[in-house]
């Protein structure tokens, strides 16, 4: 009897929690899912909305392939909970594009040949958009430090760098010529 | 990750409530530690209480003339706001010397403090650690133990704090504030976190039912000769091997305040009063500068791969204040020591 009741309350340890309703607004599209608590937003994105551009690199936070915009803001994917995001806008690599055009930086990738195997691209494409938003990068050494967060194995750095420094400058070119 | 349950809260009161309730409950936010330690089945806490939407996130000027930095302000928000750049640079400088962006946009406040050690047997589930596993031994005494402690240690743990954040707070002389079922607080920051002794599982002061709301800076920010200077093994997104925070109040040449905190070599962010009174009066050059990572340094002792780290703390203490006195900071961006 006494056994049995330990048995059942193990079993009842170990049942799942009930999962929950959260809402993302990914890429401009408002999406309910209902996720294990634990869900990371990476696997929300990857899993369960079938956006695999987002990467699942060292899943630990060190690598950067997993970084995506919350609210505008370059985040690693892999270490916040969707649920913790419940309401949250996200934008990923798939979200950069407007009417058919790439994104100013995934040209300017392609242009420089910013990368070879592409694994990290999405996360460092995302990151540079992060970053230029964010307006502390005045130089390549400020691009390098700021860009820290995203590793690439292949080591394309520095053309990673050139593909950045091209859009920063022609954006300060642009607000130049709107100002005079 | 193991399973847990999930619950929000909706005010300080409520966190507090949640937390007392459940004894293996932790509280979350930006998640970059908690998160990471529950994929390696390092911590496995039976529920998550979401503090994200707690109003934490305002900088404020506080009665005496400093700044109160509520717990759930981001770490990017913290080094870039405007009154922190021109009133408290070193506590900017050392935040920028951490993490990456991405995680800095995560971070905030009250989650930088609570950050656990870094040891690779801490996270290494499959081996003896007394902070994971009380009594189970220490691995790092005779492992690898290139990044570890050389001072305030224990024959329990060696391990080190990670944060640079917490180096500065520590020479700024801030207050962590926090509330529990008995009340507020404020918490001297050298009260705050603890050395490993024989309870190395223990971090910090902190109640199990107490929640930090911020952190108070003091009037004095010693914005004008400060430097926060970071050795480590590649120049950017890696913790600090030494870590130092150097802080001078200079009048014709003479010291008449100095805060010097270390990090990467204990426990906690490493302060030495004896070593700070020895500097006020003396003279701001070399010589004196020398003496005083002396004194800060004489109690110091490796454990075989960490011996360096003495000679490195010696040198990188002479050089943050050289860079303190001559009101040229350490760049976080140039990483060329000069």
């Amino acid at each position: 009897m006494a056994k049995s009741s330990t048995a059942r309350k193990e079993r009842e340890k170990l049942s799942a929690p009930a999962k929950m309703t959260v809402t993302l607004h990914v890429n401009g599209v408002t999406k309910k899912l209902n996720l294990a608590p634990w869900t990371t937003l990476l696997d929300a994105l990857r899993i369960h909305l079938g956006l695999t551009g987002t990467k699942k690199g060292c899943d630990h936070g060190q690598c950067g392939a997993c970084t995506v915009l919350v609210d505008g803001r370059r985040i690693n994917s892999c270490l916040t909970l969707a649920v913790i995001k419940d309401g949250a806008q996200v934008t990923t690599v798939e979200g950069l594009a407007r009417d058919g055009a790439l994104h100013p930086i995934q040209q300017a990738f392609i242009d420089h040949d910013a990368f070879q195997c592409g694994y990290c691209t999405p996360g460092q494409i995302c990151s540079a958009v992060g970053l230029i938003a964010e307006a502390k990068a005045h130089n390549a050494d400020a691009i390098r430090e700021l860009m820290s967060g995203n590793i690439c194995r292949c080591g394309a750095y520095s053309n990673i760098v050139a593909a950045i420094e091209q859009v920063i400058s022609r954006k300060s070119g642009s607000a130049a010529r709107e100002r005079s | 990750m193991n399973n847990f349950e999930f619950s929000r809260a909706i005010s300080v009161a409520d966190a507090v409530r949640q937390i007392a309730a459940d004894p293996g409950a932790k509280f979350v936010a930006g998640g970059t530690n908690l998160i990471d330690l529950i994929k390696e089945g390092v911590t496995q806490p039976s529920r998550l209480i979401d503090i994200t939407r707690l109003e934490l996130k305002r900088i404020e000027d506080s009665s005496d003339g400093g700044l109160r930095v509520g717990a759930l302000v981001l770490n990017s928000d913290l080094a870039y706001h405007p009154e922190i750049e021109k009133r408290y640079p070193l506590l900017a400088s050392a935040i920028l010397a951490g993490a990456s962006p991405q995680l800095r946009n995560m971070a905030t406040t009250g989650g930088n403090l609570l950050q656990r050690t870094r040891c690779f047997y801490f996270y290494d589930t499959t081996t003896p650690c007394n902070k994971r596993e009380p009594g189970s031994g220490c691995s790092a005494l005779e492992g690898l133990n290139r990044m570890h402690a050389i001072l305030g240690t224990s024959e329990h743990c060696i391990a080190t704090h990670p944060s640079d954040m917490c180096v500065a707070l520590a020479a700024l002389d801030a207050r962590v504030l926090t509330a529990g079922r008995s009340g507020e607080r404020s918490i001297a920051f050298a009260d705050f976190h603890r050395l490993p002794g024989d309870t190395p599982q223990i971090d910090t002061n902190l109640s199990e039912d107490e929640i930090i709301t911020g952190v108070e800076l003091p009037p004095n920010g010693f914005a004008k000769n400060y430097s926060y200077l970071k050795i480590r093994d590649r120049l950017s997104y890696a913790f600090a091997l030494v870590s130092v925070a150097a802080a001078l109040e200079i009048e014709d040449g003479v010291v008449r305040q100095a805060r010097l905190a270390l990090g990467g070599v204990a426990h906690k962010p490493w302060r030495d009063r004896e070593a700070e009174a020895q500097l006020s009066g003396a003279k701001a050059a070399q010589e004196p500068f020398m003496r005083a990572a002396e004194t800060l340094l004489s109690d110091a002792r490796g454990f075989g791969h960490n011996d360096f780290k003495i000679e490195l703390a010696r040198r990188a203490i002479v050089r943050a204040l050289g860079q303190a006195a001559s009101a040229a900071p350490q760049s976080q961006i140039d990483k060329r020591i000069r």
